[in-house]
This record gives structure tokens, sequence and C-alpha cells, in this order.
């Protein structure tokens, strides 16, 4: 994701306000991104969305998708990713971080497959932040299966044939007698055996095949079955899980740092003669601020480091600090919404146009238009970031839970002013990540404050209220929709204006339109069967950092846009199953650049393209598994939404009852997944499983207010996610089986996210009559 | 000078006797599967036993402990083969992972007072400790699994 909003911010910065565009990327050395605050990882240039392929230049027609796409791209060396011990135990490397998708695992026994390994012999080990060795490491955007996949399948089955080649000459056979199978290489003819470490070092010292046989998909051991348990459990399940906050070094301090409370404020003075005598400070010092926009740079404030981190705490707690609250002081989300409420009733820069929408407008036999709202959200994943840093001797060495660890380790060099090969990031286990800790100003931080005290390490651990306080915020939005009604309820025009912040704004000096990756999920590319359509995004400011959370800015507009759709069902009297399936039309494959999506998540629009049976297939999955249609007694009632988002398709059909009160309660939920060919079942399962909790989160009761610029929720009392107690009892996964092992995979990670809300809320209507037109929901029920 | 066992080892410390046991376990003993989430006892991430009930310990201080016995993730059993333990990585609940030694601790509790908890038991005792990641049927079922009141998942466990 770093690397879209990026580019995608300077790309807006440098073209006129119109259609939109695509970037088309060029991979420059890693040392490139040395090259002074406006060089950017991406060299890129751009082409406009024309069809027509015989205007592209060379450039435009070398377009890189994908994997190929992405900073420093992939790799599948097995000498890289692979290590086979004597006593045969195959470590993989796994570059990827894991944040509880199980990635960890997934990779491993994608590797263990290819390879012929035996599952309990099987290690992983974590890769440092060192793209141009591994490949990419952006872990988000729901692509570490989807890009990274049949590469390890590569490199897991270049080694097996490694094996097989030095069984081969070892025994004086050739190569196409030796099989290897389960962590034995056979010579049937000669019922000769030898296990993988016998001819581990032999291989090793083979050339890497550039020529190698995968599998085929009905030899799997591991891919796909679902059987393969999480490979950290025994060390999640007994404490022994390294977290970011977790490392421990000889001579470690402690750091808790006083941030600007608005963004943008700076340290006007400050007294630190009480939190001074505190037992145990080593020392107080300030930490310069980062000039909107900021980045992933440290707001700056007032650091303390101390002896312990309840030492740091006092002591942060004791200091008088005066802040300059800079150019948000005044920022209001009360008022905010208004403004944005009133930008979106008038028109805004167009962003997808086809037919004439006024003129059908004007002609249809009845209009509707509703306007939602969703709030600013805050990932809070359960580990705040935290990170370990020494910067001694002019080497920096960090430790983190970091999505991004060469993101981490080049803001490192920035800050510190430190060549590459002097800094080092090493990834722990994420408690919980969803965006957030893509964005390594904490590592930063950390490392600002060992330089402070001699290069003792330092352990920064944010505090849940630093979390919330100084977060990396999902946008707050308004979206209104009008449509066109023909005399049988279907629309013929439909316009949506969206009006939100843009993520942009942490990289380039006040945009004030969405970029074409945030309107491409879930606006442009809505595939309706609509004569006329048009999409607008009218101006909207940025007065908090904006950041990415989970499935970003699908949350909006697949709230709008399913909730809409639920409406306009009830208005022309029909099942809202039917009708969102009739909007929807046939089967049918549709070029994403057709209407308006230059981005499609990165992806190739000829490989990728949306697929309207596969969106179609997952809505009508869910309905069955909650049986749609059945009768419901009072108070309770059924919703229904579908989304395509990460080139994946999913629905939620949700079943609630409300109380007299008015109280919200979710008593069931069925979620469907097409995501492509399933690499491991079990974690598609869990992350659609927490997936919904996080959506009925958002959808029920998460909500980050601003007053004079300040957040006005501080931990969990005043920022509600989800407990148990109102976790669904039944919550079914539906995997719809779509595609082969060599086709393209969609993601995981965010997809189940989006259409959790408008499906709650739609059920909300189902068994009050109460519309649900803004999140989160918390009482709006009550009364009807 | 305040006296305490931590998962059977008799500790003394000298040092403020107001820090919570949270730091006081990761800072000062150095074990750190305990977990800091919210600081205000409204997660449960740093659930350990004290004297055998189920604390918060980022809001009790070490003090608080003086004569008592801690027990940590790390001590509630030898092997790591507690049946809550057991049934988590049966059941496959974690996903981050950051929260489930506090879920674990706070299970253990609940199944020593209640050994065969209903739903609404779980509900009840499990509602102050928060999972990001959503893994709550998953906990539901690893702690029926662990009170032996479901079976552990059929079929091959690799």
């Amino acid at each position: 994701m770093i690397h879209e909003l990026k580019l995608m911010a300077e790309q807006e910065a440098t073209t006129a306000a119109g259609s939109a565009t695509r970037p088309v990327l060029a991979n420059v050395s890693r040392r490139g991104i040395l090259g002074g605050a406006g060089a950017l990882v991406l060299a890129l240039s751009l082409r406009s969305p024309a069809r027509a392929d015989e205007t592209q230049t060379k450039e435009q027609k070398e377009h890189k998708y994908g994997a190929d796409g992405m900073p420093h791209g992939w790799r599948d060396d097995p000498k890289v990713f692979i290590a086979i011990a004597p006593d045969g135990t195959v470590t993989v490397t796994n570059h990827r971080s894991d944040m509880g998708q199980g990635v960890r695992t997934s990779v491993a026994f994608t590797v263990a497959d290819e390879l012929e390994a035996a599952w309990p012999k099987v290690k992983v080990v974590q890769a440092w932040g060192d793209e141009t060795r591994f490949g990419n490491q952006d872990t988000d955007g729901s692509r570490s299966l989807r890009h990274f996949f049949q590469h390890f399948r590569h490199a897991g089955a270049a080694m097996r044939a490694m094996l097989i080649q030095a069984a081969a000459t070892q025994w004086g056979v050739p190569a196409a007698e030796v099989t290897a199978t389960n962590h034995t290489l056979t010579h049937a003819k000669s019922g000769r055996t030898l296990d993988y470490g016998a001819v581990a070092q032999a291989a090793s010292a083979l050339p890497v095949p550039t020529d190698v046989k995968l599998k085929d998909p009905k030899d799997f051991r591991y891919i796909g079955t679902g059987k393969v348990g999480l490979i950290d459990n025994v060390d999640i399940t007994t404490g022994r899980a390294i977290y970011g906050a977790d490392t421990k070094l000889d001579g470690m301090l402690y750091a808790a740092i006083a941030r600007p409370p608005v963004y943008g404020g700076t340290v006007k003075s400050f007294d630190d003669s009480a939190a001074k005598k505190v037992a145990g400070v080593v020392k107080i010092f300030k930490i310069a601020a980062t000039p909107i926009p900021s980045e992933f740079m440290p707001l700056g404030g007032v650091a303390v480091v101390a002896k312990n981190t309840w030492a740091a705490l006092k002591a942060r707690e004791a200091l008088k600090i005066t802040w300059d609250d800079g150019p948000n002081a005044s920022y209001d989300t009360d008022v905010f919404r208004k403004e944005l409420e009133a930008a979106a009733r008038k028109p805004g820069k167009v962003v997808r146009t086809q037919g004439d929408v006024d003129a059908a407008l004007a002609k249809a036999n009845k209009k509707v238009v509703a306007e939602y709202f969703v709030p600013h959200l805050v990932q809070a994943p359960m580990e705040p970031p935290a990170a370990v840093a020494r910067v001694k001797d002019g080497v920096c060495e960090a430790w983190a839970c970091t999505q991004g660890p060469q993101a981490a380790n080049d803001r490192l060099m920035k800050a510190l002013n430190l060549p590459d090969d002097k800094v080092t990031v090493h990834v722990t286990l994420l408690g919980g990540g969803f965006g957030r800790k893509s964005k390594p100003d904490y590592v930063v931080e950390a490392a600002l404050c060992s330089r402070e005290v001699d290069g003792a390490p330092v352990k920064l651990a944010w505090t849940r209220d630093d979390d919330i306080h100084h977060g990396f915020y999902h946008t707050i939005s308004a979206e209104r929709i009008e449509a066109g009604l023909d005399d049988k309820g279907m629309p013929v025009a439909w316009l949506h204006r969206s009006c939100a912040p843009t993520i942009g704004s942490i990289f380039a000096p006040d945009p004030k339109h969405e970029l074409p990756f945030e309107l491409g999920m879930g606006l442009v590319n809505t595939p309706f069967a609509i004569p006329n359509m048009r999409m607008e995004n009218p101006e909207a400011a940025a007065h908090v950092r904006i950041g990415w959370f989970r499935s970003v800015s699908n949350i909006p507009h697949a709230f709008a846009i399913q909730s809409f759709v639920s409406e306009l069902a009830h208005e022309a009297g029909r099942d809202p199953k039917d009708y969102l399936l009739d909007l929807i039309g046939p089967a049918r494959t549709i070029d994403p650049t057709s209407i308006g999506d230059v981005w499609n998540y990165g992806e190739d629009p000829s490989r990728y393209p949306i697929d309207t049976g596969r969106l179609r297939g997952v809505i009508e999955a869910a309905a069955k598994g909650a049986g749609w249609g059945r009768e419901m007694p009072k108070g309770r009632g059924l919703g229904i939404a579908g989304h395509y988002s990460f080139v994946t398709y999913t629905a939620v059909a949700a079943e609630v009852e409300v109380d007299e009160k008015g109280q919200v309660k979710v008593q069931a939920i069925d979620i469907a997944v097409d995501c492509g060919p399933q690499v491991n079942p079990e974690r598609i399962r869990s992350q659609m499983e927490g997936a919904v909790v996080m959506g009925m989160g958002l959808a029920l009761t998460s909500e980050i207010t601003f007053k004079q610029g300040r957040a006005q929720q501080n931990n969990f009392d005043g920022y509600e996610i989800i407990r148990i107690d109102a976790a669904p009892k039944v919550v079914r996964v539906h995997l719809v089986p779509t595609g082969s092992y060599d086709g393209p995979l969609g993601g995981v990670g965010e997809p189940g996210v989006p259409p959790v809300a408008p499906a709650i809320a739609n059920a909300v209507f189902a068994a009050t009559g109460r519309r649900i037109r803004q999140l989160p929901i918390r009482d709006q029920a009550a009364g009807a | 000078m305040i006296k305490l066992t931590v998962n059977g080892a008799a500790r003394s410390f000298d040092g403020d006797p107001d820090m919570p046991l949270l730091w006081y376990l990761r800072d000062e003993v150095g074990l750190t599967g305990s977990k800091f989430g919210c600081g205000a006892a409204l997660c449960g991430a740093c659930t350990i036993h004290l004297g055998g009930t189920a604390v918060r310990s980022c809001i009790t201080p070490v003090s608080a402990a003086e004569g008592q016995e801690v027990v940590t993730i790390e001590g509630l059993s030898p092997d790591g083969n507690h049946p809550v333990q057991v049934a988590w990585r049966d059941q496959n609940v974690a996903q981050c992972g950051y929260c489930q030694c506090g879920q674990i601790m706070q299970a253990a509790s609940l199944l020593k007072d209640t050994p065969k908890p209903t739903d609404a038991q779980i509900d009840d005792a499990m509602s102050g400790n928060i999972c990001r990641c959503g893994t709550y049927p998953r906990i539901r079922a690893a702690i029926h699994q662990a009170a032996g009141q479901s079976p552990a998942p059929q079929g091959e466990r690799l």
C-alpha cells in the first residue's frame, strides 16, 4: 500500500484535475531512494486510460502488474529463501510480516510442499528489511500470497530439483530416475534412498535451475488442505512469541514521548523539573516535529528515557508542555461533517462518467437520494506500535513490529543520515497491524531516542492513548447517491458523490481529491448494469494524518452503495437480494479500465477483470447459507451486501435482532468469499471470521471524533470495539471454489470487511423499518 | 522490599511499590508473555493469576503482590500443555496472538471456578478480554474443548 500511495500522491500533484490516469512504473535502484526529499520509490510516468492500444508507447506497453510492479519486485532464488541442515531441518525465510494473517505458516508450507519436505522438519525464520535481497516487503494491500505464492512454489521446486540432481550425482544415475518424496530421495531401480540432509550441502553448491517443474496440484500435501496448524502456535500459547515490545537487549532503556495533541502542532516550551525528579529517569529532550505533510516521520514532542517503562510513563505525565497547536487547532468533526455533506450536494470533479446522467435523471419516473456518513476510525491493533533501536558508532539496528521493514529502513536512513549498509530493521511478530504498522514513525522515534542516550538500546512502546491520539486515521466521508428509476423501479441513472480527505495528504501538501487507488476501492468500479452513471469527487481537506485501515476506502463506498441498493429495492417493492443481483446484471467480465478504474489493485486488467458472475456467486452463497427468504420473527431481520475488493469477491448476509430499547444484536453472519485458488483455507476462514468482528465494530460502535484538533477518545472505553459478548454465536464462512493453482489469486486479509456494515444496516431496516445512513449504528434503531 | 513468588520462584523488589505488576514482570523480571494493551484494565491482554485469581496486571501495583504467588502465562503449566493451551492450538484460535496469553489466563481461571461453562458464562467471564483480530468464535470453541464439552477437531492435523 505504501507504494501506491506515494506514487499516486506524486501523480496527483503533477497532473491537472480531470480524467484519471494510470501510473506507469519503472523500478529504480534502492540507492535511488536517497536522492532527496522529492525522490520516490518509483519513477513514474502517466498514461491515460484511453483504450486504444495503438496509442501506447513502448513504456506503457511494458507496464508491470502485480509483484512485477512493486518496488524491488519479487525474488524466487531458493538459496535466498531455503536452507537445509545436515540433519534435514528445512528453514524457510519468510520476508512478509505476520500480523495474524498466518503468512509465516502459509509461505513455509508452500515452499515445503513444492520441496516435498516433511512438515515437522520445517522451520520458519523472519527476514530483515532488505527488498533488494528478498523482493518487496510492504505487507499490506492483501497481496502476500497473491504476489508471492507462485514465486515460493518455484523456489521450493527449484530446490527439490537441486536435491534430486545432487543425489543423482552421488549415485551416478540420471536425475530422471530419482524421485523426491516427503523428505526422502529415492532411486527406485537400485532401491537406494537418502535423506534431504545428506545431500543438502552438495545441492546448495549446484546452480539454480531456470526451468523447474511445479507439482501437479493434485499432489499437494499442504497447499489447499487447510490441515496445517499455525507454525507459531506453541510460542503464542506459551508466551514465548516475541512481538515488537518484547525485544530485550543488554543495557536497554525505555522511552515515552509526549506528542503534539494536534496534527501539525509543535512544542512551544516545556518544564521538566518535576519529571526529572521521577526515580529512574535518564534523560528528557525535545524531538523536532516533522512539518505537514509529515509522511511516516515522527510528530515530534518531548521524550523521556528512563530505566523502566513505568518511570518513563510517570515522568511523561509530570511534564508541563505548552503547545503551539498549528493550523489544525480548530478541527471539529461535527463541523467538518456538515462541510463534507454540503460539498457532496454540489457538483465535484468527475471521476467516471458514462451515458447522460443529467438527461436520464430529468426523464426518470422517480428520483431517490440518500446521504451516508462514515466517521474516522483508528486501527487499534492490540499491540500498540513498538520498537527497539540501537544507534551507536554510525550503525542503526532496530527491531520492530512493522508491516514495511524496508520503509522503516529508508526512514531511519533519512532521519539519522546513515547509508543503507549501516541500517538494519529486524521484524518481530506483529500484534495486529491493520495498516497502522505500515507507517514506521515509531521506529524512527526509538532510533532518535537511542541516539540521544549515546547509543544505549531504547525500547519505545506506545500506550493505547498514544495510539488513539496520534493515529493515521481512517478518513471521514460523506457519500451521496442519487438514482433515477424507471417504471419498474430499476435505475436508469446513478450519480454518486464521494467526499473524503485523501491519504495522499500525508505525502503531498494539501491535496483535495481522492487518489485513483481510493476511487478504485469500490467507487468508480461499481459494476452495475445501469446505462447512465457518473461518479464525482468534491474537494475535501485533511486535518489529521489520514492512513489506511483494513480495506480502506472500500468501507465508506460499500456502506453507501450496498445500503442504497437495499433502499432502492424497498422503493421498488422487491427482495433486496434479487434486486442487487439484477443491478449487477448477468454474469460477464468487465475490463476495469472501461469503467474508470485505472488501478485495479495494481493487477493486470486482462488477468483480473471484474467478473460479475463471481460477485453474483458469493451473494447467492451468503444468501443460501443464511436461509434467505425465510420468515423472520418480530424484531429480527436479514440484510445482505456484496462487494469486490482486492481482486476478491465477498458477500455477507447478516441476521440481527433489535430489542425494544433499539439495541442491535448480531445473531448470525454468513460470509462468502471467492478469492480464486485457496492456498490456506483454514486461514481464509479465520480472516473472514476476524473481518466480521472488525466490520461489526465499525458498524455498531467505533468512532473517532475531534474537537479543537484533538481526538476525543482515549482508550477502549471511549473507542469501543467488539467484545466476545457482542460477537455472533454463528459465523459461517462459505469458501466459493474458483480457479486453478496456476491462475490468479485474490486478496484475503481485507475483503471480508466492506460488506459487513451495510449487511448489518440493511438487516436493521428489515427488522425495524429504521434506515441506517450513518455509522456507527449505536442506538439509532431506538424507538423504531 | 517487596517479596513475592513468580511462577514458583521467590523474588524481591525494592523499586517503586506503585509500579504495576505488568511492568515489573516485563521490564524487571523479563517475562514478556503478559502484554500491554490499554494500561487501564479495559482489554485483558495483561491478565495474570495473583493468588490463584485472574487479575489485570497493568493496574495492580507490585505492592499488592507482597507475599503472594504470581503466575504468568510462562508458568501456567510446566510443559505448555495446560488443557486451555492445548485447546487453543487444536482450534487454531490465534491470529496475531498478542492478546491470547491474556485470553488463556482468563480462560484457565474461568475453568477453575466453572469447569463446564455455558456460552453465556464464557461471554461473561471473557468480555473483559479484547481480541482485535476477532477470534471470539474460536475462543468459545476452545474453552468448550478444554472443558471437555466438545471434542477436538477431527481429521488429520499436520
